[in-house]
């Protein structure tokens, strides 16, 4: 498990900016797109995202599970949506034009399809910045640029924690699971629900009570080398900002300005093409 | 010209809160400049007490009740509190993986320059220059799991030295490493003071490894007190080590045996400049040729077999490469090998925890390959080293019989089993304790007794003995002997030297994927070539008995642990 | 905010990578064909009853952040949060209810999963589904139904694995004074 959020080093002007300006874009890009329901921004976000993706040299099949995953993801939500309200676009749109005419609630309207490419496109421009933020930024400068734009370092360093433990908790959990299995723990299908999460917690319990003794090694290694001596600290992983970071920000936080102005003009968050 | 005093103890006592009695008694102790220094002791003596002391973890993270004074470069300790103590004192904890908070090598050894606000292109300065004094440029990059244990050990160094200490404090370095890295760690630690001029205190009671290089002075702790302070040849001629549960170097043992009593002047803390008359060698030639040679066990027949056995990982990484072994009914073995040679996937196949790829497995002449592990645990137990890693119950009652619950059997058959399999491991009287009263020598025992109620007919404890001083690593290999008497076949993975030499007649060393030797103990560790291929370390014995002249230096060390089982006995 | 000490900086950390690797790899087959039990909140909810209010909230909210990043794909902001409230909730009930996790009994036990199901009630059914509606524009009936599911869940799974792990840990704290040897 060395490369556990699949961070993929290639040279690009993405991969070439600092990880904190990369952040503050991934927020103002996801405020922007998770208040708006504005559908020719949502367009041409994805659209952007897309672009962004190109240029940092990611292909498609570096990123094909988490591709799939989402896929289905997304259709899963969109059938859920329509089983439990097929005229969820009737109520926000405030008209009923019926395309299809299907028994019972299920008769298929055009605002409820509109509603729905709302809810993919909604899916389509939040998802890709992810997929680029991680494919893009060494874990290393996680924790630091959380310090950078704002969050105290103390509070960053457990995120840097986190993830320098992460692989060793999983090899210990892959071990003490093997050991406890061959004392008969069964976690299988064969057994009932209330059966199979006792079974795991044979295994949890070690665990947990082994990583908190190990709480207290850790600290004090930290203590002795110092952390929490000043009121900041500085990281060997972080990275200057360049031009190009300050104008990826710049145009990042446009875009949220837009995204708001869009729903203040249009006097609502929903574009509604049917009135 | 005396040299500068960096710490000094003055009728210095400490009492844990949490604790009826105090730790540390009237200990006066000074470390100078340049010196390096040994505290030796068996566990609960106070020597990582000392340590805490020394770096200011006590009182900033232990608190309790200090008498006396402490003084670090003339200044008070308590004052100068845990940061300011950092300032002086770098402290290389024993477990490497807790130590190593970085997400790489890199970042680690930048940990405390990050802290003190050092600049980013400053920072990256150092790290490469230091990083160069321990030789771990090549893996700035890694992370932590991609380095072995030795590198590991010199990332913590480095992440230390970057502070430009005086004092580096070492917790028992040895402890995690195999022999021979352990030797390395030994010869790094004494350029590293021979280049910078610090001060050095190792804490550790692997006395005969930490004196492969040259120590100014030796300092005994028991029972809270310093019971020797000076150079180490006069405590090697005394009886001291002996009480106080430290185990002395095998050779000064054997020249004990032989009846040749050590003098200061034969200096035998050091064995290249040990000293030896005509006279002194003849004794230690006679004594071997008046020892019996142990009688050799009777054969057996082969219990669990594995042919041409091949593993790789799924990631690629090819990890038996046709492996052939075979074990016999009632023998209790070593595997042996460094890190990643293989001995720890072989048992995994073993228990069935992975599939090899191909090759066969037969237990009693059955094939194991279509068994589940479950079904393999029936036959084959297996003790993981960390006995707090496999404790999941509350009392030692229900934990032992965990195992048995899980398979169905009836409480009315459970209670007889659990409490004779408690008898067999002496914890009956302790059969309604919680575990939590247990001592870690004892949590082990309750384990042990967790796989053996199964019934298993074989047995494969990994590192039983890790981290015990000699005391406890006597206890917990005399009830394996004990139990193995008892017809249970015992394998034992581990890279103590001595656990092999005088507990396991046969050994079995790995190396990149297959065995290259297999072999009695001591016929493996006086074979040179095999030593160094393997990682491990010849025991100073073979070089007592060149020195004496004796041509058999493997038939020397077998009758040197006959010899010495009878008289610890 | 009050400065935290290092060691409760070091909780948090490893705290999140526990809930990590348990919601990321540990996979407990469902009734649910394709659905996972998260036994991470058990753990949540017994470390956020040790740790307190604010270590309990944070541990939840980057463990499940990281757990989202490592799939790669959104970051479900609304149960993010969502966890992260059930963190701090849980701490703050343990507060309030005087838990005293080094000594739980079978009062601490009913305290606990007492609150622990109206912890999750409000997580669930009304702090996700709230932002979600926000955020997404998703229907409430749906929102309602899924939070639901997921509420009653973890509850079950709380129930069993987060109990178990204060009695285990409990019984750590245990002293030998007591204790005598038998024959």
């Amino acid at each position: 498990m060395t490369n556990l959020f699949n961070y993929i080093d290639r040279p690009s002007p993405i991969h070439r900016l600092s990880g904190a300006s990369k952040l503050v874009c991934l927020l103002l890009w996801s405020v922007a797109a998770m208040t708006s329901f504005y559908t020719p921004l949502l367009v041409a976000l994805t659209v952007l995202a897309l672009i962004f993706f190109r240029m940092a040299k990611l292909r498609l099949k570096d990123v094909s599970f988490t591709v799939g995953i989402m896929l289905v993801y997304v259709a899963l939500n969109n059938v859920l949506i329509f089983l439990f309200s097929p005229d969820h676009g009737v109520e926000l749109y405030g008209s009923r034009t019926v395309l299809l005419p299907l028994p019972g609630r299920y008769s298929l309207t055009a605002e409820q399809l509109f509603y729905h490419l709302n809810v993919i496109l909604k899916n389509a421009c939040t998802i890709p910045p992810v997929i680029l933020f991680v494919c893009t930024t060494n874990p290393s400068e996680f924790a630091a640029s959380l310090n950078r734009i704002g969050v105290s370092y103390r509070i960053s360093y457990s995120v840097a924690l986190a993830l320098r433990y992460i692989p060793d908790i999983q090899r210990e959990y892959h071990d003490i699971s093997l050991a406890q299995q061959a004392r008969g723990v069964e976690m299988s299908k064969k057994a009932n629900l209330i059966h199979r999460l006792k079974a795991a917690s044979t295994i949890l319990i070690p665990l947990v009570l082994s990583s908190m003794e190990r709480i207290e090694t850790i600290s004090n290694a930290m203590e002795l080398r110092g952390f929490g001596k000043e009121k900041k600290r500085t990281w060997y992983a972080s990275r200057p900002f360049t031009p190009a970071d300050y104008g990826s920000m710049a145009f990042c936080a446009i875009l949220l300005i837009l995204s708001l102005a869009l729903t203040a003009i249009n006097g609502g968050r929903f574009f509604n093409p049917f009135r | 010209m005396e040299k500068e005093t960096l710490i000094s103890f003055r009728d210095f006592g400490f009492q844990y809160t949490a604790q009826a009695a105090p730790t540390l008694y009237h200990i006066n102790l000074d470390i100078h400049r340049g010196e390096k220094v040994l505290i030796a002791g068996p566990s609960g003596c106070g020597k990582s007490t000392i340590a805490h002391c020394i770096n200011g973890l006590i009182p900033a993270s232990y608190p309790g009740k200090i008498s006396g004074s402490l003084t670090v470069k003339g200044e008070n300790a308590v004052k100068l509190g845990l940061f300011g103590l950092s300032k002086t004192i770098g402290t290389v904890l024993q477990d490497s993986d807790g130590q190593f908070i970085g997400l790489t090598v890199a970042e680690d050894i930048a940990f405390a320059l990050e802290n003190d606000c050092v600049a980013r292109d400053e920072m990256h300065e150092i790290v490469k220059k230091t990083a160069d004094l321990v030789d771990i440029r090549r893996v700035l990059g890694h992370a932590p799991h991609e380095i072995s244990g030795g590198q590991k050990q010199r990332v913590s160094l480095a992440g230390v030295m970057v502070n430009q200490v005086d004092v580096l404090l070492f917790d028992e370095p040895l402890a995690n490493l195999d022999p021979a890295t352990g030797k390395q760690a030994i010869e790094l630690i004494d350029e590293i003071q021979q280049r910078t001029g610090c001060a050095v205190v190792i804490i550790e009671h692997r006395l005969e490894d930490v004196l492969h290089r040259h120590v100014d002075r030796v300092v005994v702790m028991g029972d809270g007190r310093i019971l020797y302070d000076g150079d180490p040849d006069t405590v090697l001629c005394s009886f001291l080590l002996q009480t106080s549960g430290i185990r002395e170097p095998l050779y000064v043992t054997a020249l004990k045996y032989a009846g040749v009593s050590p003098t200061p002047e034969m200096h035998p803390a050091s064995l290249p400049q040990l000293v030896l008359t005509q006279a002194q060698k003849d004794q230690v030639k006679n004594w071997f040729f008046r020892q019996p040679s142990p009688v050799p066990g009777e054969d057996r027949p082969v219990i669990l077999e594995a042919k041409a056995i091949d593993f790789s990982y799924e990631g690629g990484h090819h990890a038996l490469k046709g492996i052939d072994v075979a074990i016999y009914k009632g023998e209790m073995l070593s595997i042996v090998g460094t890190n990643g040679a293989g001995k720890s996937t072989f048992s995994k196949v073993i228990c069935g925890f992975e599939q090899p790829q191909s090759g066969s497995l037969t237990l009693n002449g059955e094939d194991l390959t279509a068994l589940s592990i479950k079904e393999r645990a029936d036959k084959i137990g297996y003790v993981m080293q960390n006995p707090n890693q496999m404790i999941s119950k509350t009392m030692i009652f229900d934990e032992v019989a965990l195992g048995l619950r899980n398979r169905g059997v009836s409480e009315e058959e459970i209670r007889p089993r659990v409490e004779e399999t408690l008898k067999i491991c002496g914890l009956y009287p302790f059969r309604n304790w919680p575990i939590s009263a247990l001592s870690y020598g004892q949590k082990k025992r309750v384990t042990i007794a967790s796989i053996l109620v199964l019934r298993p007919e074989i047995l494969i404890l990994d590192e039983p003995t890790a981290g015990q001083d000699f005391r406890h690593y006597t206890e917990i290999m005399d009830f394996l002997r004990a139990l193995n008497r008892q017809g249970v076949t015992i394998v034992l993975i581990t890279h103590d030297m001595h656990l092999m030499l005088e507990y396991t007649p046969r050994a079995i060393v790995f190396h990149d994927g297959r065995v290259i030797c297999d072999a009695s103990a001591a016929q493996v560790l006086n074979s040179p070539e095999i030593v160094t291929q393997a990682h491990l370390k010849e025991t100073s014995l073979y070089h007592l008995a060149l020195l004496s002249g004796i041509e058999s230096p493997e038939e020397f060390t077998r009758r040197f642990i006959a010899r010495d089982q009878e008289v610890r006995k | 905010m009050k400065k935290f000490s290092v060691k409760s900086i070091v909780a948090i950390g490893i705290g999140a990578a526990l809930f990590f690797v348990l919601g990321r790899f540990v996979s407990i087959p469902s009734p649910v064909p394709n659905t996972n039990i998260s036994v991470q909140y058990g753990l949540l909810a017994f470390l956020a009853v040790v740790y307190g209010p604010v270590a309990g909230a944070l541990i939840g909210f980057i463990g499940h952040t990281l757990i989202d990043f490592s799939f790669g794909w959104c970051i479900w902001w609304s149960w993010v949060i969502a966890s992260a409230v059930f963190g701090l909730l849980m701490g703050l009930s343990a507060k309030v209810l005087k838990m005293d996790e080094a000594q739980i009994g079978k009062k601490g036990l009913i305290k606990f999963n007492l609150a622990q199901v109206v912890c999750h009630l409000i997580s669930w059914m009304v702090v996700a589904p709230v932002l979600d509606v926000y955020m997404m524009g998703e229907p409430w009936d749906k929102l309602i139904a899924q939070g639901l599911t997921a509420g009653i869940a973890n509850a079950v799974t709380t129930a069993i694995v987060g109990s178990l792990l204060c009695v285990a840990y409990a019984a750590t704290k245990t002293k030998a004074g007591s204790l005598s040897k038998e024959d």
